[in-house]
């Protein structure tokens, strides 16, 4: 069972500077198991405390985003390609100026979604997140 | 310090200008290790606001594959600041994943002018640095002979070889 793994600059770290590492499993969940049991540290960047796919990271299997194919769930067959990249993302307001300004309970929402501190004590799932941080986007502007 | 052609910034600011009072974003690709930008490319923001923005999660993978094949990397990752200074916000900073990128940051509050600030951000730490406009086609070493090509006559005198 092999999948190849594509590693971003970032997290290079974890796997002693290699671009691209071999895994194996039957989910995006199993195979950061797998990945992590080799290269320690590297699933918690991915995955918050609360279990769910990190906000500030992409992963993709072959050519989906993995958000659209079940987030950790998503399964994967031998010779499958993942890929993880940075999230490019940012913008004039924190979350919380937005949330405070606009008052959407959304917008509060999405703090928990889009803060690194505030990341390991949300409930929110990452797919939960992704989809209010988008609508109070717009409706913090 | 970010060294980039005149022509690449204009580029920038005019997206930016375009997209206002939208933030735009995009990224200026360059060799891996070169540290040079040369490759504009601007991204759709998929947040489409005046306060956020998020590279489309399918385009990003595209333009980052076909970095990946030139044998290129994110030299520049740019964003507009529409109504705010051209410095990275806390979301800037949280979502900062490129540590090898300069961060530019474009102000497009003041209709006539922009603010124009690079800074590199790793491991949370934001720290600004010179942005050095070169004019388009002049390599950056021979910009001094080229100042000297400016000085007075006498110069051009002696190298006209008479």
């Amino acid at each position: 069972m092999a999948i190849e793994v594509r590693i971003p600059t970032i997290l290079r770290s974890y796997t002693g500077g290699a671009k691209v590492v071999e895994g194996g499993g039957d989910t995006l969940n199993d195979l950061l198991t797998d990945l992590d049991s080799r290269h320690g540290g590297l699933r918690a960047r991915l995955v918050t405390e609360a279990g769910a796919l990190h906000r500030f990271v992409n992963v993709y299997v072959n050519d989906e985003d993995v958000r659209f194919l079940g987030a950790l769930d998503a399964k994967l067959s031998d010779g499958d390609s993942v890929t993880i990249l940075p999230a490019v993302a940012g913008g004039a307001f924190g979350f919380a100026a937005a949330a405070a300004i606009s008052g959407h309970s959304a917008a509060a929402a999405a703090i928990s979604g889009h803060s690194a501190a505030a990341a390991a004590i949300s409930g929110h799932s990452a797919a939960a997140a992704v989809t209010v941080a988008q609508h109070s986007a717009v409706t913090a502007g | 310090m970010l060294s980039i052609d005149r022509s690449i910034v204009d580029a920038i600011v005019a997206h930016a200008r375009r997209d206002h009072p939208d933030e735009a974003c995009g990224v200026v690709a360059g060799p891996v290790g070169s540290d040079k930008p040369t490759r504009h490319i601007p991204m759709d923001n998929a947040a489409r606001s005046m306060t956020f923005y998020e590279f489309d999660s399918m385009e990003q993978l595209r333009v980052w594959r076909e970095m990946d094949d030139r044998d290129e990397e994110p030299i520049v990752i740019y964003h507009s600041h529409t109504a705010t200074e051209a410095y990275p916000s806390r979301t800037d900073v949280a979502f900062a994943g490129e540590p090898g990128a300069h961060y530019l940051l474009v102000s497009t509050r003041e209709p006539d002018t922009e603010e124009i600030r690079s800074f590199r951000i790793v491991d949370g730490v934001v720290t600004e640095e010179p942005v050095r406009i070169l004019d388009a086609g002049v390599d950056p070493h021979a910009v001094q002979s080229y100042m000297f090509g400016q000085s007075p006559a006498t110069v051009d005198y002696e190298c006209s070889g008479n």
